[in-house]
């Protein structure tokens, strides 16, 4: 069967629409359907990233809170990919490690949607270039448990790790003059 | 070594492992997302630029001994041929969407092609660990030592707040994969697994067919995998996933036993005309074929089929793919070749094992 549009391709698709009950059949090649929209497909077909980067595109109206999600200036482009907003909004990827930096203020409500919530990472440290994040990390997770300890009243304890992340203190200092 | 060793048999070495559980579970997986931190990501860097990677990794790493594990292979996927790309896709060796984007792309490969480490996929580096039966916590283990092992020469993007920087959001953070590959016919021939698959998903994680997104689950094989990566541990994470897989371990155990018990005649049957299918069929469709199978593979698990090796089903599934076919072939093959050629290797391959 040829195209019902260029009549010179074979029909590759078959469409069927049902509007108010009323059928109608239509067969058309692969070229003629996306020349006049009667599918719409990516590269890839319809995958996970269309759906994300339909989440970036949504109504502002029903994010509550995340108003500079709305107002991403879609000409803010990376320094050093050269990757716009819009084309990170378009793809639903990052082009390279400064993407996140320049994008920074509108990756959260991104994150939180694809992570259920998540935004900071809690795993695994580069091992060479880590060792300075891992004491940040810690002296972080002392920090919270004096607090604790002091609305507790156990002003022992909450010493105790006042002292340790003192010494981590100091020993962080000592290692970054050491890196630099 | 050379690419016909990853070529010749359909089952890799590691697979010829007994591992635990692996009755139902085929196998663990572990894949690690990175990237070079000064680097434009693939997706959208120029030719030359995915070309230094390749260099990189061809001066660094070919024939590179890693912990005792043999030497490395670094192989350009632009250098396979149509039907390589594909049998090195059936076997998992590598994605298809490196196949697809082969012209920068490679893939450092392990002896036991346990460790595959693909080169410009959608990230730099994608670091994958096999390990066969139910053991993800081993997995990330030693998927943690190749990490490190790159890391000695590598500077990845890494940020304190976001993590393992990635092409796609949904892999920042950890970069971390975790996944299983299941045999489940007693849940799926009791339609349990419609029913499980939707409370799976609810606990984040995803379920899908044998040959990852998009695919069915053919042969009753499903790959049960985290989604996602950010905010949690990688430990956390495969904690998660190990819990739900202990249970569906569990669940196709007491299913295996209902059916055993209260339909043993019908599944001795159906067992035994599958078993039949395969021993004597001219002409065999992929997916009738792959049904067969899960058939048999269960005959041999419960023991109404004897003096079968259990790895029969993990070679045979990949055997029976397109791809391994017209290179067994040497040549391409239309569908009604295939079909024929298909049958008459599972053939060949079954009355192997009954002699």
């Amino acid at each position: 069967m040829e195209c019902q549009e260029c009549h010179i391709r074979p029909a590759t698709l078959h469409l069927t629409n049902v509007v108010n009950g009323q059928k109608t059949e239509m067969h058309v090649c692969e070229h003629c359907a996306k020349e006049n929209g009667y599918v719409s497909y990516g590269q890839e077909g319809y995958s996970l990233h269309n759906l994300l980067s339909g989440l970036f595109h949504m109504n502002p109206s029903t994010v509550q809170g995340h108003k500079h999600f709305a107002q991403a200036p879609a000409a803010l482009a990376c320094p050093k990919c050269g990757l716009t907003y819009n084309e990170f909004t378009r793809l639903g990827k990052f082009g390279c490690a400064s993407c996140y930096e320049t994008f920074e203020d509108n990756l959260n409500p991104i994150f939180r949607r694809v992570h259920s919530g998540n935004t900071k990472h809690e795993g695994k440290i580069p091992k060479r270039m880590g060792s300075g994040i891992e004491k940040k990390r810690k002296i972080a997770a002392y920090r919270e448990s004096m607090q604790q300890y002091i609305q507790e009243e156990e002003f022992e304890k909450a010493a105790e790790l006042r002292d340790k992340i003192r010494s981590l203190e100091q020993q962080k200092d000592g290692q970054e003059e050491g890196e630099s | 070594m050379s690419l016909e060793n990853f070529m010749s048999d359909a089952i890799s070495p590691w697979m010829k492992e007994n591992g635990p559980d692996c009755d139902i579970v085929m196998s663990s997986r572990i894949r690690l997302a990175r990237n070079f931190e000064n680097r434009t990501f693939p997706l959208i860097a120029k030719a030359e630029d995915l070309d230094d990677v390749l260099d990189f990794f061809q001066e660094s790493y070919q024939d590179a001994d890693f912990n005792d594990r043999g030497k490395l292979q670094f192989l350009r996927i632009a250098d396979l041929s149509p039907i390589e790309k594909k049998v090195f896709v059936e076997k998992h060796l590598i994605s298809p969407h490196l196949a697809e984007h082969a012209e920068e792309a490679g893939v450092l490969l392990s002896e036991s092609e346990q460790v595959s480490i693909m080169v410009n996929e959608e990230d730099h580096l994608r670091i994958q660990l096999y390990l066969p039966g139910f053991q993800l916590r081993e997995a990330l283990s030693e998927a943690f030592e190749v990490d490190d092992w790159l890391e000695q020469k590598i500077t990845y993007a890494f940020d304190e707040e976001r993590g393992y920087l990635t092409t796609c959001p949904t892999n920042v953070g950890t970069g971390l994969r975790a996944s299983v590959m299941m045999h489940l016919p007693a849940l799926t021939m009791t339609h349990q697994m419609t029913r499980l698959t939707p409370a799976i998903n609810q606990l984040g994680l995803v379920v899908r067919g044998i040959y990852g997104e998009g695919s069915e689950a053919q042969g009753n094989i499903y790959q049960i995998s985290n989604q996602i990566t950010l905010g949690k541990s990688e430990q956390d994470i495969v904690e998660d996933l190990e819990s739900v897989v202990s249970q569906l371990v569990e669940q196709e155990r007491q299913a295996r036993e209902t059916l055993t018990e209260e339909l043993s005649i019908q599944l001795e049957d159906r067992i035994f005309r599958s078993y039949g299918t395969l021993l004597h069929s001219r002409i065999i469709e992929s997916k009738e074929a792959a049904t067969c199978l899960s058939d048999v593979r269960l005959g041999i698990d419960i023991g109404y089929i004897q003096d079968m090796p259990q790895s029969i089903l993990n070679e045979l599934m990949v055997l029976i793919q397109p791809g391994f076919l017209q290179h067994y072939a040497k040549r391409s093959l239309s569908g009604r070749e295939r079909d024929v050629l298909r049958a008459s290797l599972i053939r060949e391959r079954l009355h192997l094992e009954n002699n």
